[in-house]
C-alpha cells in the first residue's frame, strides 16, 4: 500500500516538474548583465526626443484639420520623409536612418501620442513594407525600392480582401503566369496608406487549387494600373486612408516577385507577427498621449475646494491606468528586444498587441471621464483618441486571433 | 575668394525649459534629477551657425561644452544639428562652474582654435547670468554684438541687428567677434534621424581645465535658494495716504 502511494506521488511530482520546466524554458535566457526594459541606446534616446519634438511642433497643430478633412497634407508626409522616419531600419547606403527595430517602435510610440493616424502610416510603411523588402527582396529589388521608400514613396501592404480578413489565406486575388510577366486581377480591401502610396506589396495566388501554398508576394507600382475604388469613412484613424484597391489586368514583371512563388503565406505570417509589435507601440503611445492630456487638468480643475486629482477616488483610477500603460509598454519593448535578439517572439508580440489595444481603449475612455464635460468636446482633442483606440483590437490580427495564437502556444507547453 | 570661416558655438546642458523646477529640501539648490536639454538660446546659436554654413559651405563649426560627462549628450545634439566637431571640457562638478570660469575656458579654446566668430546664447535659462559672452569678449579683447535678432556675415565683417530697450540697433563689426543670440534670431531645426546617425561619426575631443591651464575656482557662493513668496491677495485702499502707509509698512517697498 505504502509503495503504491509513494509511486503515485513520485509520478505526479514528475509530471508537475516537467511541466514547470517546459513552461520555464523558451522565453528565459542566461545573461551576464541583464538590464531593465528602460535601457535604451544613446541613439534610441536621441531619436525619442527628436520625434517627440517633431510630433509636438509639426504634427500637433495639424491634428484638428486632419480629423475634419480625414486626410494628411502632403507637406506633412514630405516632412516624415525628411525627418528619416520612413526608413528607420533601412541601411544608410540605401538612404535610410540605419537604426534598430526598437528605434522604429519608439518613433511609432511618440507619433501616436499626438496622432495615431500618422503613427499608423509610419508603422505600416516601416514594419511591414520596408521589412518584407529587406528580408525577402533580391538585391536588385531592395536596391530599387528601399531608397525610394526611405526618401519619397509611401508603400501599402495589400493582404486583406472582402472575403479574407482573419482567414487571410482565403484571398482570391489572382496572379496569372504569362511567361515574361504576371497578370494581376482582384480587389483588396481595408488597405491603409493606399491613397498616398506609390508602391504596393500585394499578396495574390498563382494557383487557387494549391490553397495557401499558391499565395505569392509581388511589388507593384501604382502607375502600372492600380486604382483606388473607395475610401472608407471611419470611426477613428480618420486621417489614415483606408481604401478598396483594384487590380485590373495589372502587368507585374517577373523581377518583381518578392521571395519565392508559393511562399507568400509564410512571408505574410512573419511580417504580421513583427508588425503587431508596431501596433502595440502605437496603442501604448495612444494611451500615454491621452493620459498626458488629462492628468495636468486634474491638478488645475478645482471642485469642492480641492483639485479633482486630490480625491482618492480619482487617484486610484489614474494609478491603475498608469500601471496598465507601463505594463503595455514593457510588453511591447520586451517583444521588440526578443525580436532583435533573434529569439522566438510570436507569443510575446501577440500578448503585447492584445493587451496594449485593451489598455488604449480603457485609458482613452477614462481620460475623457476625468476631464468631464470638457473631455467630451471635440475641441479638447481627447475624444479623437477614444475613437482611434478601437482599431487596435481589429487590425493586424483581431484580438480574438491574438488570443488564439497565445492559447496555441500555451497549450503546447502543457499537452 | 573668401577664406573659410571657423565658428565656435559654446553650448550648455540645462534643466529642460518645460520642467517645473522645485527647490531641494536643504534649500541649497533646485532638484536636478529631472530632464535636461540644450539651453534654448544655445540651440538658436547652433542654428545660426548652421545657416551661415549653408550660405558659406566652407565654414567649420565647432561646438564646445564645459561640464560633467553628461554634457556630451548636448554636444551630440549640436553635431546632429550640423556642427562639424565637438570639444568637451570635462569638469568634475557642474555646480562649481560659473560664467567667469567658463569665459576663461572658452578664451583658452579660442586661443587654440583661432575662430573668426564665437556665437553664444545670450544667457542660460538656469542662472540667467547673461555674462559669459560679454566677459569672453573682454578677456579676448574682441568686439561684441549681444542680443542679436539678425546676423549677416561676410568673410571679414559681421553686421548684427540687436534688440535693445529703445528698439533695434544695427552695428557692423570686424571679425573676429562675439555674438550672443536673442529669441527672435531664428527657429532651430530638429535633428533629423539621418543627421543623428551622421553625428555619431563626427569627432568629439576631450579636454580639462588643467590641460587648458585655467583656474575655474568659483568667486561666488550660493548661500540660499528659495521659492518666490506665494502671491497674496490684493487689498483695496480708501485714500492716497492709506496707500503710502501700506506700501511702506506692509509691502515694505518704500
Amino acid at each position: 500500500m505504502l509503495a503504491f502511494r509513494s509511486l503515485k506521488l513520485i509520478s505526479t511530482r514528475a509530471i508537475a516538474l516537467s511541466a514547470a520546466k517546459r513552461s520555464f524554458s523558451s522565453s528565459i535566457v542566461a545573461h551576464n548583465t541583464p538590464t531593465s526594459l528602460h535601457a535604451f541606446t544613446d541613439d534610441e534616446l536621441m531619436l525619442r526626443e527628436s520625434v517627440a519634438d517633431f510630433a509636438q511642433n509639426i504634427i500637433k497643430p495639424l491634428v484638428p484639420q486632419m480629423e475634419e478633412e480625414e486626410q494628411m497634407p502632403s507637406e506633412l508626409i514630405s516632412n516624415l520623409f525628411e525627418h528619416g522616419l520612413m526608413g528607420v531600419e533601412t541601411s544608410a547606403d540605401l538612404g535610410g536612418s540605419e537604426m534598430s527595430f526598437t528605434a522604429a517602435l519608439i518613433a511609432i510610440e511618440e507619433l501616436a501620442k499626438v496622432d495615431p493616424s500618422v503613427s499608423a502610416m509610419v508603422d505600416i510603411h516601416n514594419t511591414l513594407c520596408n521589412t518584407i523588402l529587406k528580408k525577402y527582396g533580391t538585391k536588385e529589388l531592395s536596391e530599387r525600392y528601399l531608397p525610394q521608400l526611405a526618401t519619397k514613396s509611401v508603400a501599402s501592404f495589400c493582404l486583406s480582401e472582402a472575403g479574407a480578413g482573419s482567414d487571410a489565406f482565403a484571398l482570391q486575388t489572382r496572379a496569372e503566369d504569362k511567361g515574361d510577366h504576371y497578370l494581376l486581377n482582384g480587389t483588396k480591401m481595408w488597405i491603409s496608406n493606399s491613397k498616398e502610396a506609390d508602391v504596393f506589396i500585394v499578396f495574390a495566388t498563382v494557383d487557387p487549387s494549391k490553397g495557401y501554398k499558391g499565395i505569392s508576394c509581388f511589388v507593384v507600382e501604382r502607375d502600372w494600373g492600380v486604382t483606388i475604388a473607395k475610401k472608407e469613412k471611419k470611426l477613428g484613424l480618420r486621417a489614415s486612408s483606408t481604401c478598396v484597391v483594384n487590380f485590373d489586368d495589372v502587368k507585374v514583371p517577373k523581377e518583381n516577385v518578392l521571395g519565392e512563388i508559393g511562399l507568400g503565406y509564410k512571408y505574410a505570417i512573419e511580417m504580421l507577427n513583427e508588425g503587431r509589435i508596431g501596433i502595440a507601440a502605437q496603442m501604448t503611445g495612444l494611451a500615454q498621449g491621452v493620459y498626458d492630456m488629462a492628468l495636468p487638468y486634474m491638478y488645475e480643475r478645482k471642485q469642492f475646494g480641492r483639485h479633482i486629482g486630490d480625491f482618492q477616488g480619482m487617484q486610484h483610477q489614474y494609478a491603475q491606468i498608469a500601471t496598465e500603460i507601463e505594463a503595455s509598454r514593457l510588453l511591447t519593448y520586451n517583444a521588440a528586444r526578443m525580436r532583435e535578439e533573434g529569439r522566438n517572439f510570436v507569443q510575446e508580440a501577440a500578448m503585447a498587441k492584445l493587451f496594449s489595444s485593451q489598455v488604449a481603449e480603457k485609458a482613452a475612455s477614462k481620460a475623457i471621464e476625468w476631464m468631464g464635460g470638457i473631455g467630451f468636446t471635440r475641441e479638447a482633442g481627447l475624444e479623437k483618441f477614444y475613437r482611434d483606440a478601437k482599431i487596435g483590437a481589429i487590425y493586424e490580427g483581431t484580438s480574438n486571433m491574438q488570443l488564439q495564437t497565445i492559447a496555441k502556444i500555451q497549450a503546447e507547453k502543457y499537452k | 575668394m573668401s577664406k573659410s570661416l571657423r565658428i565656435i558655438v559654446p553650448v550648455k546642458r540645462v534643466i529642460d525649459y518645460a520642467v517645473k523646477v522645485r527647490v531641494n529640501p536643504a534649500k541649497t539648490d533646485v532638484d536636478r534629477n529631472v530632464k535636461h536639454s540644450m539651453n534654448p538660446f544655445d540651440e538658436i546659436a547652433v542654428e545660426e551657425a548652421v545657416r551661415i554654413k549653408e550660405r558659406l559651405p566652407s565654414t567649420e563649426i565647432i561646438a564646445v561644452s564645459c561640464g560633467s560627462a553628461k554634457s556630451q549628450e548636448t554636444l551630440r545634439t549640436a553635431l546632429a544639428m550640423g556642427a562639424d566637431k565637438a570639444i568637451h571640457v570635462e569638469v568634475a562638478d557642474d555646480s562649481k562652474l560659473q560664467p567667469l570660469g567658463v569665459a576663461k575656458l572658452l578664451k583658452a579654446i579660442a586661443e587654440e582654435q583661432k575662430p573668426d566668430l564665437i556665437i553664444l546664447g545670450k544667457q542660460a535659462i538656469d542662472d540667467d547670468s547673461n555674462q559669459t559672452g560679454q566677459m569672453l569678449a573682454g578677456l579676448l579683447n574682441w568686439p561684441q554684438a549681444t542680443f542679436a535678432s539678425k546676423v549677416e556675415i561676410t568673410d571679414t565683417l559681421a553686421k548684427v541687428t540687436r534688440e535693445v530697450d529703445g528698439g533695434l540697433e544695427t552695428i557692423s563689426s570686424k571679425l573676429p567677434a562675439i555674438i550672443t543670440t536673442d529669441l527672435r534670431l531664428n527657429e532651430p531645426r530638429y535633428a533629423s534621424l539621418p543627421n543623428i546617425m551622421k553625428a555619431k561619426k563626427k569627432p568629439l575631443t576631450k579636454s580639462t581645465p588643467e590641460q587648458l591651464k585655467v583656474d575655474i575656482t568659483p568667486r561666488l557662493e550660493t548661500i540660499k535658494v528659495e521659492e518666490p513668496a506665494k502671491r497674496q491677495g490684493g487689498k483695496k485702499v480708501e485714500s492716497v495716504d492709506d496707500l503710502i502707509d501700506k506700501l511702506k509698512n506692509e509691502a515694505k517697498v518704500l
